[in-house]
């Protein structure tokens, strides 16, 4: 499993009730499916549906965006958006509609704002790297945000950060939070 | 496709008796009920690899293999058989022809043991429970007390979950092909005309035609053809219309054809066909009983169904395809929203077909990848460590 995932997986409590949008493979619900989690993904790309199928983890192939506003209001006690929302087409809404299925969730983002970012920029270009891989014409990804962004908005829509991991290039949680909108290529946020 | 089982026979069983009658939703109970069914592959020791196949309306227990012609082949060979997706080399596939049917288990052309004659009309109207009530006297004959997977498409897959919500812990798994948990306005509709179709057929002669001499002529040849000509339509999408006839005339190649009020066009002829080929192997009576299954099945009309289905444990492959009319994917959608609001676990997926309704019953890009892969997990975690 990826690092930051196993850092997710690791701030969800046994037995939670949890979705996961974008959940690709299902590696994730898999592993929380083992540890007793009653677990239910949203993914849109084929093979990543297939594969979750084979590994068990109950998946709605759907666009998320279109799909989030069918399930009911608290209905999942964890709901976890992972590098996805980057991806959307209205993340505020994508976010307001996690406030009401989940009495917690849990966004993971890329930050836009990490220095070797900044950097290409000032050079010229736009940034390529480990956690932002795909040039400027080939991304899914149409909303990048900075960290200082994201936790803008996560307060217009009224999610407080409960807890907030930032993660180095290899997502691995940077040791400490020093300029943490320069230094960290990406954070896990735990958001209420 | 060559590969594939082979040579097959449809076996009989006895399911309900004087002393062990089959009683029915209505109240009413059968006396002898007779059972035809197919089984493919072998029960293991342990009795935990067996898959149910329920079929749909006007199908039968002959899903695969052949009876003696290899070209032959039963209606869903495609899905069923050594390697395929229900691999008879691992599972045991069970597949039973319907209460009320015509093709070897007890229906209305059947004699009542109270009068020595045929049912016709007085035969009950059976329900989708009563069907679910007679696959349970089969599996418990076979000595199975629980299934891997059930397994059906269309009204198979109605079967199917009503199987998990009458008895919730009998099933670990669930696929619903192309299926609907309650037929809307317009589906009872078309299955209405179907009806009066038959009724109004001078023919029908109030349900007894089965009393008339000459066998080949008897019936309301007429108005099952037409019901079966209309219902052929819902079963295939616009598109594939399209791409199989287009505005193409009968003849037109040898340009004979010219403007009539008779089967000029070749879609016409098709549809002639169709049901011209359903008189040799259905019975009106029987279209007339399991249609009327359908217009009133509602899996969900009990508010505490969904919550009995959690509670069994059952695991949901829920399958529609973009183009089915018949049972849009807005069928398949509300039973998800259902059993997820519930807390079951559901999966789903609508597959692109340009076949429609009939999607089911072929091998569009996807399909059979997405069951196969459903039942190879159900095949890991086995009926003891289901979660």
């Amino acid at each position: 499993m990826r690092p930051d995932l196993a850092i997710v997986a690791d701030l969800i409590p046994a037995h939670a009730r949890v979705l996961d949008l974008g959940c690709g493979g299902g590696k994730l619900l898999a592993h929380l499916a083992e540890r007793g989690c009653t677990v239910q993904g949203v993914e849109i790309d084929d093979d990543s549906v297939l594969r979750a199928i084979r590994r068990g983890v109950p998946v709605i192939e759907g666009d998320l965006e279109s799909e989030l506003s069918t399930f009911a209001d608290d209905s999942y006690d964890v709901v976890v958006l992972s590098q996805t929302l980057q991806a959307m087409v209205h993340p505020a809404q994508v976010l307001r509609e996690m406030r009401r299925v989940g009495g917690q969730g849990i966004v993971s983002v890329p930050n836009f704002g990490l220095w070797r970012n900044r950097l290409a920029l000032l050079r010229g270009r736009m940034p390529v790297s480990r956690t932002i891989p795909h040039p400027w014409h080939e991304t899914p990804n149409i909303h990048h945000s900075t960290l200082a962004d994201l936790e803008a908005l996560l307060g217009e829509v009224e999610m407080r950060v409960v807890r907030r991991i930032l993660l180095d290039e290899h997502a691995a949680p940077l040791r400490s939070a020093v300029l943490p909108n320069l230094r960290a290529a990406a954070a896990i946020y735990l958001v209420r | 496709m060559t590969n594939g089982l082979g040579f097959v026979e449809t076996q009989r069983v006895v399911l309900g008796t004087e002393d062990d009658p089959l009683v029915l939703a209505c109240g009413r109970s059968l006396s002898h009920v007779e059972v035809a069914y197919e089984t493919y592959g072998e029960l293991n020791e342990a009795r935990d690899n067996a898959i149910f196949v329920c079929h749909a309306l006007t199908g039968d227990a002959h899903a695969a293999g052949h009876h003696g012609d290899p070209e032959r082949r039963g209606w869903w060979d495609t899905l069923i058989g050594p390697g395929k997706p229900l691999d008879t080399d691992r599972f045991f596939v069970i597949c039973p022809n319907l209460l009320g049917g015509c093709q070897g288990t007890t229906g209305p052309l059947s004699t009542d043991p109270a009068t020595g004659a045929p049912y016709g009309l007085d035969f009950p109207l059976v329900q989708m429970s009563d069907f679910v009530a007679l696959h349970q006297r089969l599996l418990a004959h076979l000595g199975i007390e629980r299934l891997l997977a059930a397994v059906g498409g269309s009204l198979g897959g109605m079967q199917v979950l009503q199987w998990t919500v009458q008895a919730p812990d009998q099933v670990a798994n669930a696929i619903l092909v192309a299926s609907s948990s309650r037929l809307t306005a317009q589906n009872i509709a078309f299955s209405a005309v179907g009806r009066e179709a038959i009724m109004r057929d001078p023919g029908f002669r109030d349900g007894r035609y089965f009393e008339e001499e000459a066998e080949g002529e008897r019936g309301p040849q007429i108005g099952l053809a037409i019901a079966r000509m209309m219902a052929h339509i819902t079963y295939l999408s616009e598109e594939a219309m399209t791409e199989k006839f287009g505005r193409r005339l009968q003849g037109e190649e040898t340009g004979g054809q010219r403007m009539g009020l008779g089967v000029d066009f070749q879609v016409e002829s098709y549809l002639n066909h169709q049901g011209r080929s359903f008189l040799d192997r259905f019975d009106a009576l029987s279209y007339l009983y399991l249609t009327r299954v359908m217009d009133y099945f509602d899996a969900f009309a009990d508010p505490t169904a969904a919550d009995r289905v959690r509670a069994g444990g059952a695991r949901f492959l829920i399958v529609s395809f973009d183009t089915d009319w018949r049972f849009d994917t807005g069928h398949s959608v509300r039973i998800l929203r259902t059993l997820e609001h519930a807390g079951v676990p559901v999966t789903f997926r609508e597959i692109r077909s340009p076949w429609g309704h009939d999607s089911f019953l072929l091998t569009p890009p996807g399909y059979h990848e997405t069951i196969a892969a459903f039942v190879d997990r159900a095949h890991e975690v086995g009926l003891g460590g289901a979660s």
